[in-house]
């Protein structure tokens, strides 16, 4: 029988079966971190449980970390606390912690692929709904709750329901200026924020067979907020090219074995999927959201829908949104005033991200009003971007080039945009306060962010390159 | 083991708001607690207070509009999407709601909501309505769910939609017991497992 990329891997996980109910399902990976963690350690305390398959699990410290001067004790309490909570959780528990100081410390979805820790076939999951970047790599990987990360540690094991089955397909060439980021945004304002909840989503088609490895994270990153379960790509030479060598890979005999199997993982020609989906290239532009979901987005030279746009029920929350937002229906994008540019979080803090900025601003200079903060995704990420010099580049902008951790993304740390403030985020998820309290978040790529930064409004990045 | 819940009845709280997000629920800045307990006092904190002050509440807000209150929290459709974080269901839990009613709830929260013995109700767009309706016109009405028989119902005038709910999960919430009790005495056949479905590259 034909089966999916996701059956293949689905169906290799599968412990048991209950009638009538969901599967327990086997995981190969938990990646853990300080925020939603410290309940679930209580929860095996409480039942005096050991972490079961402890070698199975890694840890980093990352959303609640300071961005500056890492050296230095957390100044802030109830954060301090947290991470050392962690610290001491891995040392009880026996699990291998990549905290503040380690050269592999960083955002857990940036850290995880950079080590090939994230390998073709295998189920991840971890306390963060942005697990489904590691289905870059042809894996199956997704966000779990607190309570089932206590699941996990208990027994390797969660209790899952098989998602429905969607698929992506992205033909054709990409214009100039348009990126990885700018595809997802696309499919998300096609689709809606809620548009995918309930399915696995498979993106295919030759736009994602000529992508980067980094882009492919940014495109898996993103499908939890179309509501899917997770997002996939079938591993290929690309996938294999990247994994080769890293700190986790598997080496020699192991290797070849390795690739064997993995070549194996892709949806067979005639295997049917619930839902399908098809998008042209050509028809995407530099994208930058408006609203406070990620599904409310539009090209950047197109305008805010009209009220009359939008359906009559759905109306209270466009315009509770635009409110929020200070925009108005129906106007232009273009040209608006922006205050803060954050480049960073698990979508777009990899060194190819800070390449790409870097080679974009190189003689440039920030507009005199703006304030750029540059967060790199991991440790590594931010030596090698020293290694490379780009922080000399970014320097001479007048960018900011900061710690690696979530940073701006969720605001959790020091690092938060001022009430009422525009900010253009290479982040994921523009809601309401999420950069912190009244902070206005447009996303978009991380050219179209470096464009603004340089002009200081809402920028077509095709105009400048 | 958490506690069971069967047969609810009592007055709502409707926010007819659409995609409120787990931001929304509870603000990232109050995640650095290390225990479950106490989420309820920032429940929708942002919509709830002016400035993040208690002491000035925002009076349009359902939460802080005294004619409404009750075990069951009423809201707009695709709820609960965005981060995982389960310190949203704990929040709506330690506020004091039993039961979310939604014509659609993101993935995440569903199973987060049901961990934590909260029931996520899901009911179609056109009884969404009506709940609405009859709860703001009259604040007073009374709501039931039933776990058991898989209703919701309008007291006062007895309309009522059936819900789906897994019979696993049905079974779990109504006897009080959690996926990991379950688990847990799976040890031997998830190791069982893990011999068989060795990879040999894999250390
Ligand atoms: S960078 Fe943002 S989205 Fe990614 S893991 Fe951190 S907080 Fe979550």
């Amino acid at each position: 029988m034909s089966k999916t990329l996701f059956d293949k891997i689905w169906d290799r996980h599968v412990v048991k079966t209950i009638e009538g109910g969901p599967s327990v399902f086997y995981i190969d990976r938990h990646f853990i971190h300080e925020v939603t963690s410290p309940q679930a350690f209580k929860g095996l305390q409480n039942r005096g449980l050991p972490v079961f398959r402890p070698k199975q699990v890694v840890a980093t410290a990352d959303h609640n970390v300071p961005t500056i001067n890492q050296h230095l004790p957390i100044r802030e309490e109830l954060s301090r606390r947290q991470v050392e909570q962690l610290k001491k959780n891995c040392a009880d528990f026996g699990i291998e912690l990549y905290g503040l100081g380690h050269p592999f410390q960083g955002i857990v979805h940036v850290i995880g692929p950079e080590l090939g820790i994230t390998q073709p076939g295998m189920t991840i999951v971890c306390g963060d709904s942005h697990t489904s970047t590691h289905g870059a790599f042809g894996t199956i990987g997704f966000g779990i709750g607190t309570s089932e990360v206590e699941m996990v540690l208990a027994t390797q094991c969660l209790m899952q329901s098989k998602p429905k089955l969607m698929r992506i397909n992205v033909e054709g060439s990409l214009n100039k200026g348009v990126v990885s980021k700018d595809i997802i945004l696309h499919i998300i304002s096609l689709i809606s924020a809620s548009g995918a909840t309930g399915y696995a989503v498979e993106y295919a088609g030759s736009t994602i067979r000529n992508l980067s490895m980094e882009a492919r994270m940014t495109i898996c990153n993103m499908s939890i907020e179309m509501g899917a379960r997770c997002g996939m790509i079938a591993p290929d030479e690309t996938t294999f090219n990247y994994i080769k060598g890293r700190t986790f890979a598997p080496r020699g005999s192991d290797w070849d074995k390795a690739v064997e199997d993995w070549k194996t993982l892709y949806s067979d020609e005639d295997a049917v999927f619930d839902s399908e989906l098809n998008v042209r290239a050509e028809d995407i532009e530099p994208m930058i959201t408006y609203g406070t979901n990620p599904g409310m987005g539009v090209g950047i030279t197109g305008h805010i829908p009209a009220l009359n746009d939008i359906e009559e029920k759905d109306r209270p929350s466009f315009e509770k949104s635009l409110h929020y937002m200070g925009l108005t229906p129906g106007e232009e994008m273009k040209g608006k005033k922006v205050d803060y540019v954050f480049i960073g979080s698990c979508t777009n803090s990899r060194i190819e991200d800070l390449r790409m900025v870097a080679s974009f601003v190189k003689g440039k200079k920030k507009a005199a009003d703006i304030e750029v903060w540059v967060v790199p995704g991991s440790s590594q990420v931010e030596k090698q971007a020293i290694k490379e010099g780009l922080n000399q580049v970014f320097e001479e902008a007048g960018f900011m080039l900061r710690q690696s951790g979530c940073s701006a993304c969720l605001g959790m740390n020091e690092d938060k945009i001022p009430a009422g403030k525009y900010c253009i985020s290479t982040s994921n998820r523009n809601f309401e306060g999420r950069q912190g309290p009244g902070a206005r978040t447009m996303l978009a790529s991380p050219l179209t962010a470096a464009a603004a930064a340089i002009t200081g409004i809402v920028t077509d990045v095709r105009e400048l390159i | 083991m958490g506690k069971a819940i069967n047969i609810i009845k009592s007055r709502a709280v409707p926010i007819a708001i659409e995609n409120i997000d787990t931001d929304q629920i509870i603000p990232a800045r109050f995640l650095k607690a290390t225990t479950r307990e106490g989420f309820g006092k920032n429940l929708f904190r942002d919509w709830r207070y002016e400035n993040d002050d208690e002491q000035k509440p925002k009076p349009g807000f359902p939460l802080n509009d005294p004619k409404y209150s009750g075990k069951i929290l009423i809201a707009g459709e695709n709820f609960g999407c965005g981060s995982s974080r389960e310190h949203a269901a704990w929040a709506i839990k330690d506020y004091g709601f039993d039961v979310v009613v939604s014509s659609f709830f993101a993935d995440i929260f569903k199973n987060n909501a049901l961990n934590n013995f909260l029931l996520p109700v899901l009911v179609s767009d056109a009884f969404l309505r009506q709940l609405f309706k009859a709860v703001e016109e009259d604040p007073e009405t009374l709501i039931e769910v039933s776990l058991e028989d898989q209703y919701i119902k309008i007291v006062a005038t007895g309309a009522r939609e059936s819900f789906d709910i897994n019979h696993y999960k049905k079974t779990c919430l109504l006897n009080g017991y959690d996926d990991i009790d379950y688990l847990l005495n799976m040890k031997e056949e998830i190791e069982a497992y893990e011999k068989n479905h060795a990879l040999s590259y894999r250390s």
